[in-house]
């Protein structure tokens, strides 16, 4: 992936080049009426939708927990972990995301409201908030801005310079998606930074360290302390705590590809900073456009992945309440074809897929995968270890050869 | 009326400090969330839970008003005859508080009652009478007001003017239960002597009027009752010829904001003795841009095209902030009383106090339509 504006120098095709300042201002203000319908609709039945969620959810939380009591008996175990996994999921997914973006504060509920959600994950609201709806939607996908792509440890485009730390970078995406919920809280606590810059010290940082590590005890005290503690009667001490572990680890794991989902895979553009002084509100949304990526599939995936697989629908209008992102989505893809544009959208598996090949692409030296094949394997991998252990000369020659040879092949 | 929230104590230190153990346990069970949050789930109404109530019936009163009875949570600490209560219910999927009048005494059964007249585009009103469903969960506070009859007697008038007559039959209703066998007169109606004035556009629209006419013609009360279609419009001064000892009388009036002001000139003319109560509070239709106050002291005069986020920052205040484009949620500050504009599609939002309560608004796109009260 090269930057939109990038994409015009070398030649390649900038999908926003047939553009006019006219189209992108009438995009703007299609989508603009898009919203207006869906806002001057919402009412009881989508109030009504969103009490179900959290009242099935919380049954099915203390449903799940109540087996796992029992859960040194294994078919507990496996039933417990399951509906506390799918419970864990809707916290975090169709509540917990969409009522911190504030989807549903035009309830005026004081209990389902934006500025008083809590939900069942090691990131503090507030911190999360801040850095996700505020940075992130702000500015999705521009380089250097929105801190979401690759969460400030992965190579994400061919422009950022390969180095031989990017071969582990698979190894670093996998360990983030298993651990992910302890990765979102350290990144929204910017701690790669803070540490890099030495303001481990400021009071603004060591109050923001102290209320995460608050959330992670409490977190950590329910699952793996009162919850095993509780099911010490039947003899189920470690099975429930294995069970919570589970739970959590199935929960970040499911979490972490929808999100991978959302902004990695081949096929969405990013952007360069200084592409979005000014920027007008049409060009926002065209932006939002292109730099998100949607999974196609069932109602059931929809819920599970919090209506994210309406990824470009929720970009474009981050507030409106996620189960009406479905009904729109077609409305949307009108507007793509109208102008000429691509909906990024693929059924779950390949969405995945193609985020993670990109990874291990990005891992690798620009244009190493493409010229690589079974043939001349060894050879190859013999200037990757060139690569990886040389000096930058090395690497730079070397990595022009590729990149060229690549262009050739291609 | 107050009554005590908190149960006697009982048993010893010790058992309470088990106790807070266990809330303490099941606190961290069930963390980021409270154990009540799934108490809710199935026992909404019991005691300790925020204060709401289930919808039992609703009784169709005219054909423009209807009596709900409630059945209220454990904690309803009870009520005077004569005080309102404030109820929010969801219209349209968004909660609304309004406060009505208690139309039934103390009840036996532990219900509760409100009678609402569906005013012209009154969004809660029309609900309650039209839309409402027996089942539905509402939200309640206790009930408050100080427009009830002294519990000694003594010689009252009531004037109450269309649904102004919702506090009034609360009290008379306690003081003369009307049964199958007519209208009661208990020890306590010994010592009320009470006239009643109520005025109604005509009979068939008058809340309320069957039972008034059974008071007036058990002898409870005397009725005087006015239609503007038969009567005209009843003028205060006419008040001295309907009720002869009209200076011996303490009056209670209820009723639009009109007629109240003109009592209230007759009366301190008179040096009478008044006690009003209204409900609905006078309200400033949105206009363009405003005057907007913040708690903290600040005043500004704001145009109505400037967001408030931005006015306030050139005026030094520190305002939360975010996006600046009205998608993060960031900036989202109580709007106290007044309204705002959404400047990106003029959409407007009013907060009144006492029926609204205070409403979060995002500071980044909306700026002052009238004069605003603003939590910051």
């Amino acid at each position: 992936m090269t930057t939109v504006q990038k994409k015009a120098v070398l030649g390649q095709t900038n999908p926003i080049a047939h553009l006019t300042e006219a189209d992108i201002e009438q995009i703007g203000i299609e989508l603009d009426a898009i919203r207006q319908d869906v806002i001057d609709s919402r009412g009881a039945s989508d109030a009504a939708y969103i009490r179900r969620v959290i009242d099935t959810q919380r049954k099915i939380e203390l449903g799940s927990r109540a087996v796992l009591l029992f859960s040194a008996f294994p078919p507990a175990w496996v039933l417990g972990t399951m509906g506390l996994s799918i419970s864990k999921i809707l916290d975090n997914m169709e509540i917990g995301h969409n009522i911190l973006h504030g989807q549903w504060d035009w309830m005026r509920d004081p209990k389902i409201h934006s500025s008083t959600w809590e939900w069942d994950m090691a990131s503090p609201a507030e911190q999360w908030k801040h850095s996700h709806n505020e940075l992130h939607h702000t500015y999705t996908n521009v380089i250097g801005k929105d801190n979401d792509l690759g969460y400030g440890i992965m190579r994400v485009d061919e422009d950022q310079t390969w180095t031989p730390a990017s071969l582990a970078q698979p190894l670093f995406c996998f360990i983030n998606a298993v651990f992910f919920e302890y990765g979102i809280a350290a990144y929204d606590l910017e701690l790669g930074s803070v540490i890099k810059k030495k303001q481990t010290k400021d009071p603004e940082f060591r109050r923001r360290a102290k209320q995460v590590l608050g959330k992670i005890r409490k977190q950590a005290t329910k699952d793996y302390v009162v919850h095993p503690a509780l099911s010490i009667p039947t003899g189920s001490f470690v099975p429930t705590l294995a069970a919570n572990f589970t739970a959590n680890i199935v929960r970040n794991l499911w979490s972490n590809s929808v999100i991978l989902c959302g902004h990695f895979p081949e096929g969405v553009e990013t952007f360069e900073k200084r592409s979005i002084e000014g920027e007008t509100k049409g060009e926002w949304y065209v932006r939002q456009m292109l730099g998100s990526a949607n999974i196609s599939g069932s109602k059931f995936l929809h819920l599970m992945t919090g209506n994210l697989s309406h990824q470009i629908e929720h970009h474009l209008f981050p507030d409106l309440p996620s189960n009406r992102y479905g009904e729109i989505a077609p409305k949307v893809q009108a507007l793509f074809e109208k102008y000429d544009l691509t909906y990024c959208s693929r059924p779950m598996v390949p969405q995945v897929a193609s985020a993670w090949h990109k990874v291990i692409r990005l891992s690798l030296p620009n244009g190493w995968l493409a010229t690589t094949n079974k043939k001349n394997a060894p050879q190859q991998l013999a200037i990757l270890y060139k690569m990886a252990t040389g000096d930058r000369r090395t690497r730079r020659l070397l990595g022009r050869k590729l990149e060229s040879e690549a262009r050739a092949a291609a | 009326m107050t009554t005590t929230l908190e149960p006697p104590t009982r048993g010893s230190a010790r058992s309470r400090r088990l106790a807070d153990q266990l809330v303490r346990v099941a606190e961290a069970a069930t963390t980021p969330y409270l154990p009540s949050d799934f108490m809710d789930l199935f026992a909404p109404l019991r005691s300790g839970a925020d204060l709401r109530g289930r919808i039992e019936s609703i009784h169709p009163e005219t054909a423009d008003a209807a009596t709900i009875v409630i059945r209220p949570g454990a904690d309803w600490a009870g009520h005077v005859p004569g005080q309102y209560l404030r109820i929010g219910i969801d219209v349209d999927g968004v909660r609304q508080w309004r406060a009505y009048s208690l139309t039934h005494g103390p009840r036996r059964d532990g219900r509760i009652s409100i009678t609402v007249k569906a005013v012209p585009d009154g969004l809660v009103s029309n609900h309650l009478v039209h839309e409402a469903r027996p089942g539905t969960l509402v939200h309640l506070e206790q009930a408050a007001g100080e427009f009830v009859l002294p519990p000694e007697g003594g010689k009252h008038l009531m004037v109450t003017a269309g649904s102004g007559i919702t506090p009034v039959i609360g009290m008379l209703r306690n003081l003369f239960p009307s049964t199958d066998e007519g209208v009661l007169r208990p020890a306590r109606s010994a010592d009320h002597d009470i006239v009643v004035v109520h005025v109604a556009p005509s009979h068939p629209d008058s809340i309320f009027i069957r039972d008034l006419e059974a008071l007036d013609a058990a002898g409870a009360i005397r009725l005087v009752a006015r239609y503007d279609d038969e009567h005209g419009v009843l003028s205060v001064d006419d008040l001295a010829g309907l009720v002869p000892d009209l200076a011996e009388r303490r009056t209670l009036a209820c009723g639009p904001a009109g007629l109240l002001d003109a009592l209230a000139a007759h009366h301190a003319d008179a040096g009478l003795s008044l006690t009003t109560e209204q409900f609905r509070t006078a309200r400033v239709e949105p206009g363009e841009g405003g005057t907007v106050t913040f708690s903290s002291g600040t005043t500004l005069d704001l145009d109505g095209a400037t967001p408030i986020l931005d006015a306030a920052e050139d005026a030094g205040m520190l305002m939360p902030s975010g996006c600046r484009m009205g998608i993060c949620m960031g900036c989202v500050i109580p709007l106290r009383e007044g309204s705002v504009r959404d400047l990106r599609n003029g959409a407007i939002t009013t907060a009144v106090p006492g029926e609204t309560g205070d409403i979060k608004v995002q500071t980044c796109i909306n700026a002052a339509a009238g004069p605003c009260h603003i939590d910051h």
